[in-house]
């Protein structure tokens, strides 16, 4: 058509190193991780987590969320981490998968932060193959790690989550 | 006015709103066959309406033009902007005409001549179509009526009323309203006015530019759609106060009736419902906070805040929950009409009209419902004459029944007429072109059937005006789909149709029993639940331990025993465990699965609960004790049991026969039969079972209590002198003490089998694989790994009662054989009978499959099962031997196989009677050799004459 080419969209990306993503964080037995701040609808603090006899045991139960019923997943359970502490409660944060609502039962939620691109990684080759099915990547961030969790892959049943 | 006629104007109102859009798209796209299809029934539903309400204007009109849209469906017609047109004015025709209806509540004078020959010329093809718009009567109303299927069109757009909803209901409540007059809500409807006008006629304009793009070759474009913003908007000043239906009256362009009622997106009701959770959560906060303050200020204001919050969830609750009953109200009068116009005598009877639909549903299954109890009424049920011919009751029945079962609802529209011909059925599937012949043979009748379900599949021969243009059953599945149910049908011909319509209970409220285990709460639909039982240690009841096994005894049946905190791995594993188990308060909650009865111990029960069963999550899919999630009145979440998945889960003990299902499968699996045996010990060290389906309970009898008679042993016993019969004949008597004895029970009469020790209930195949040539032994079976002597318990029951088996017992030695490979249908209505002789049949060396009743027989004779010889019981609910023998013999392929009667009544006249309806002999109930005897000599007479 004419001589100007266009400016392909990854080149774009790539040059504008300050492109950033927004990521709600959260730490789990001390590790920080982030989640895409569009998939969380909601942030709960400790809960009344009704127990639900047989379900495998990354279910920690299940809560009421403004009369919806949320089906709630024990992150630390679900990473192979060590218990959590009795005397903490743990905060809910409450994401939607296929229509139905889950919440990831995790230690504390940090704050909202915005990741920029060009400092994301993809997964080391030597981290647990576990967590590097539940990962989409890392980002290197200045004090600290920051793991993104792909929320898809944390509630996919099968695997370790549909069976005991 | 009328409330059918009323529900009619509502309804069809809707449906014209909707075919002046679906038409205009029409036009554009005349290839898209789905919206001509949707076209081609909301007009037949129109015409079949009005054909019941007695409207032959709306009704002829209506009709031709559905010929002209039936044409185009099929190809035969063209569709040109001037046909479509020709239907449009039809349209205007049917809305002029109920327009008036409307007001005066009669059809008006007059004809249709005019559109009715147009409409007829141009389904015949030889119309000059450019005559372009019919002579309409000049009717002003014609104007008038198109507003209100426009201004419904708007509502769906979303009506703009949550706030108001909300307001209002808020007033209502604060004067103590509790439902809104009917002139409040016309005075309501007339101050909405302006609001939806202003969509309507945006609506309007839009469809009118459409139409006009579309149709711009078209002499005249959709004249409905050009009209519409040409009405005025009404004064808000109209509306209020006392004036408000009258001016609403007075407005020629509103359909008053129809709107009456608003429709509200569901998505604003379910927000609702979670407002008022919330609500009532936030409400019970509260009330924790003042509870034990006695002068709390709060305490008053707090008090009304919970009565209107009650209200409040009660009535957003029933927003959205109707009975069946609501459906059906208008079918006994469509029946009625139908019966007389066709001169036919029809019984509608409907049960559970008061089982509760979400409203969604209710409104989706209305139609189809509707739909086949007219197909069933109009070609399902025959003539009176037919019937009298056909040996049937000159009234046919129609029978609607609703109930909840197993997670789903149930709808079954069942009908004694001719049921469907197989044969016409396979010719239009074939000409149709859904199937090859080749096709054909392969499928079995259950799927041929299943074709009527498809769309253009019509077997009625004569089109008439209530159905058989092919509408109708695909509509009734699109909708039942549409909702996630799922519809059957089965039909027996000459014996009727059956169809059984699923609809999942996502949306439904079901009361459920709320119940504690281990610290937790769990609901069990309450339409599982027979009965709570308290046991403990000291009551009358008691739990009682079979090995490990508990049951109860409950009046005349022994009930085996679920643990609930075992099954979910809940509690304390020490409170399960004998001692504690029985010593301890337990609450037994019987439950009904099929005709399995179990009991579910649990810790507590609370009380009954309506809850919103809501689906679990996928995650959760597996586990098979729940079928769903709730919450409570107080905010907790709790799961709902599935007693299905619990009695699978428990080592299920009834007989397998007891139901046909089982039979069926039996009858494939090839005599591979579980059943449960209650193994004991008696005289010697060897074990003995006894087919646990025959016990009915299991008692220790006081030895002091103990008398004789005529040097007989026997007990008082409920009333009854109940004979002992010791097991081993030369049993010794201690002077004191209990003795555990087996309790067998028919009709009145028990006897008390006296034993050493009960051992265990156990499941295993009936393989009885030797038989013993001592009297009162089956043979001997392997059972939980050990030999056991199966007993022969007619032999006992004999020497309590000489007469047990009608006086017809024969010696007790029996054949030994091989198994031969050769099967047999029983068909017997007493399971204590079944019970008995499928082992004794088992160890002649037949194969035995066992059903209750002769309907379950005639279902293996469908399903294509075969049997070397048939012996059926004579005296049986509902169709009885001799009618089965007729039944059979009458055709298929059961014709030639041999069919023994047994009954307990062998008179003469019997004998004779069922030798004529096809019986090959006779024996009679209960003479074990004779039967085999007689089985022997029937199959080799069979044989022989096959050689010859």
């Amino acid at each position: 058509m004419n001589t100007v080419t266009p400016v392909r969209p990854e080149d774009a990306s790539v040059n504008a190193s300050s492109t950033t993503r927004d990521y709600v964080t959260l730490t789990i037995a001390g590790q920080w991780f982030g989640i895409p701040v569009l998939m969380v609808q909601d942030v709960l603090g400790p809960r009344d987590i009704a127990h639900i006899p047989l379900a495998d045991r990354v279910v920690a139960g299940s809560l009421n969320l403004r009369g919806r019923i949320v089906t709630v997943i024990d992150m630390r359970k679900r990473l192979g981490l060590p218990e959590r502490p009795k005397d903490e409660k743990g905060m809910n944060i409450v994401v939607e998968h296929g229509g139905n609502l889950y919440s990831l039962l995790i230690d504390a939620v940090g704050e909202v932060m915005s990741a920029p691109e060009d400092k994301f990684e993809r997964n080391p080759a030597t981290v647990d193959p576990l967590w590097r099915d539940f990962s989409d990547g890392i980002y290197r961030l200045e004090n600290q790690l920051l793991i993104v969790f792909n929320v898809e892959k944390l509630l996919e049943i099968g695997g370790n989550l549909g069976t005991k | 006015m009328d409330e059918l006629l009323t529900d009619f104007l509502t309804e069809t109102s809707e449906s014209l709103s909707v075919l002046d859009v679906e038409l205009v798209q029409f036009e554009q796209n005349p290839t898209d066959k789905e919206i001509l299809q949707d076209i081609f029934r909301l007009v037949h539903t129109i015409k079949g309406t009005c054909g019941f309400l007695g409207l032959p204007r709306l009704e002829t009109v209506a009709h031709s033009a559905e010929n002209v849209l039936g044409k185009f469906r099929d190809g035969e017609l063209k569709v040109t902007p001037d046909s479509v047109t020709l239907i449009l004015s039809s349209i205007d025709r049917i809305k002029e005409l109920l327009g008036v209806l409307e007001e005066t509540g009669v059809e008006p004078e007059g004809e249709d001549k005019d559109l009715i020959e147009q409409l007829n010329a141009t389904a015949e093809g030889r119309a000059d179509t450019k005559e372009e718009t019919p002579a309409v009567d000049p009717a002003p109303e014609s104007e008038a009526e198109d507003v209100s299927p426009i201004e419904a069109g708007g509502e769906d757009e979303g009506f703009p009323v949550a706030q108001e909803l909300i307001e209002e209901v808020a007033t209502a409540v604060a004067q103590g309203v509790t439902a809104a007059t009917e002139e409040q809500i016309l005075a309501e409807m007339a101050e909405e006015h302006p609001v939806e006008k202003t969509a309507a006629e945006a609506a309007s304009v839009e469809a009118a530019q459409e139409a006009d793009d579309g149709a711009a070759d078209a002499a005249v474009p959709a004249p409905s759609s050009l009209q519409a913003p040409a009405t005025e908007p009404k004064p808000p000043a109209d509306a209020g106060g006392k004036s408000g239906k009258q001016d609403v009256a007075e407005a020629p362009k509103e359909s008053s009736i129809a709107s009456q009622s608003i429709r509200v997106n569901v998505g604003l009701l379910e927000n609702l419902m979670t407002l008022v959770s919330e609500l009532v959560l936030t409400r019970n906060q509260l009330l924790q906070m003042v509870r034990g303050q006695d002068d709390s200020e709060f305490k008053v204001p707090l008090q009304s805040l919970s009565l209107i919050t009650t209200d409040l969830q009660e009535g957003v609750m029933k927003t959205r929950m109707q009975p069946i009953g609501n459906a059906w109200a208008k079918l006994p009068r469509i029946v009625r009409d139908l019966a007389v116009e066709s001169g036919k005598k029809i019984d509608l009877q409907m049960r559970g009209a008061d089982t509760e639909l979400d409203r969604q549903v209710l409104e989706l299954i209305k139609d189809p419902l509707t739909h086949m109890v007219r197909n069933s009424a109009d070609h399902g049920l025959e003539s009176p004459k037919e019937r009298i011919a056909a040996n049937k009751p000159e009234t046919g029945v129609i029978r609607l029944n609703a109930y909840h079962e197993g997670g789903h609802i149930i709808i079954q529209i069942l009908d004694d007429g001719r049921g469907l011909n197989m044969e016409r059925i396979k010719a239009k599937a074939i000409a149709n072109g859904l199937a090859t012949e080749a096709e054909m043979e392969g499928m079995s009748d259950q799927q041929i059937q299943q074709f009527i379900l498809k769309p253009g599949f019509s077997t009625a021969e004569k089109i008439t005006s209530v159905s058989g243009r092919g509408v109708g059953m695909d509509v009734v599945r699109t909708n039942i789909e549409k909702i996630g149910g799922t519809i059957e049908f089965s039909s027996k011909e000459s014996k009727g149709s059956t169809f059984t319509i699923k609809i999942p209970l996502t949306l439904a409220i079901v009361s459920a029993l709320i119940v504690e285990c281990g610290g937790e709460r769990f609901a069990i639909p309450q339409i599982s639940v027979l009965e709570l039982v308290r046991a403990s240690a000291n009551s009358e009841s008691t739990i009682e331990m079979i090995n490990e096994a508990p049951v109860l005894r409950l009046r005349d049946r022994l009930l085996p025993l679920v643990l609930l905190g075992q099954l979910l791995e809940l509690g304390d594993p020490a409170g399960w465990t004998g001692e504690r188990l029985v010593k301890d308060e337990r609450f037994i909650v019987v439950c009904q699965v099929g005709t399995y009865r179990f009991g579910v111990i649990v810790d507590r029960v609370f009380d009954t609960e309506e809850i919103v069963v809501k689906p679990v999550t996928p995650i959760l899919r597996d586990i098979s004790m729940f079928s769903g999630n709730t919450i409570l009145g107080d905010g907790s979440v709790i799961m709902i049991l599935d007693p299905n998945g619990i009695a699978a889960t428990t080592s299920e003990v009834t007989v397998a026969s007891e139901d046909s299902a089982a039979a069926d499968k039996l009858g494939t699996a090839g005599g591979e039969e579980r059943a449960s045996f209650l193994v004991y010990r008696a005289g010697n060290d060897e074990l003995k079972a006894v087919p646990l389906a025959l016990v009915a309970r299991l008692e220790e009898i006081d030895l002091t209590a103990v008398e004789h008679s005529h040097g007989v042993p026997m007990v008082q016993y409920r009333g009854h002198i109940m004979p002992l019969v010791p097991f081993n004949p030369g049993h010794e008597w201690p002077k004191e003490g209990r003795q555990p004895t087996i309790v067998f029970t028919e009709g009145e009469r028990s006897m008390g089998l006296v034993v050493d020790e009960i051992i265990d209930i156990v499941e295993d195949n009936v393989n009885v694989e030797l038989t013993a040539d001592q009297p009162g032994l089956i043979g001997t079976a392997v059972i939980a790994g050990k030999a056991t002597d199966v007993i022969d318990v007619s032999y006992y029951l004999t020497q309590a009662f000489s007469d047990w088996f009608g006086g017809q017992m024969g010696g007790a030695t029996t054949v030994s054989a091989e198994p031969n490979g050769r099967r047999l249908l029983l068909i017997d209505d007493s399971p204590f009978f079944r019970n008995l002789m499928k082992p004794q049949l088992a160890v002649a060396g037949y194969d035995v499959v066992v059903v209750d009743n002769a309907d379950s027989a005639l279902k293996l004779r469908e399903a294509g099962d075969s049997f070397d010889a048939i012996i059926s019981d004579i005296e049986m609910p509902g169709m009885n031997g001799f009618e089965l023998a007729e039944n059979i013999r009458s055709g298929g392929q059961w014709s030639e196989t041999p069919m023994i009667a047994l009954s307990s009544f062998a008179a003469d006249q019997n004998v004779h009677r069922g030798l004529e309806v096809g019986f090959n002999d006779y024996v009679a109930k209960f003479n074990r050799d004779a039967l085999i005897d007689t089985i022997e000599r029937t199959l080799n007479a069979v044989s022989e004459e096959g050689v010859a």
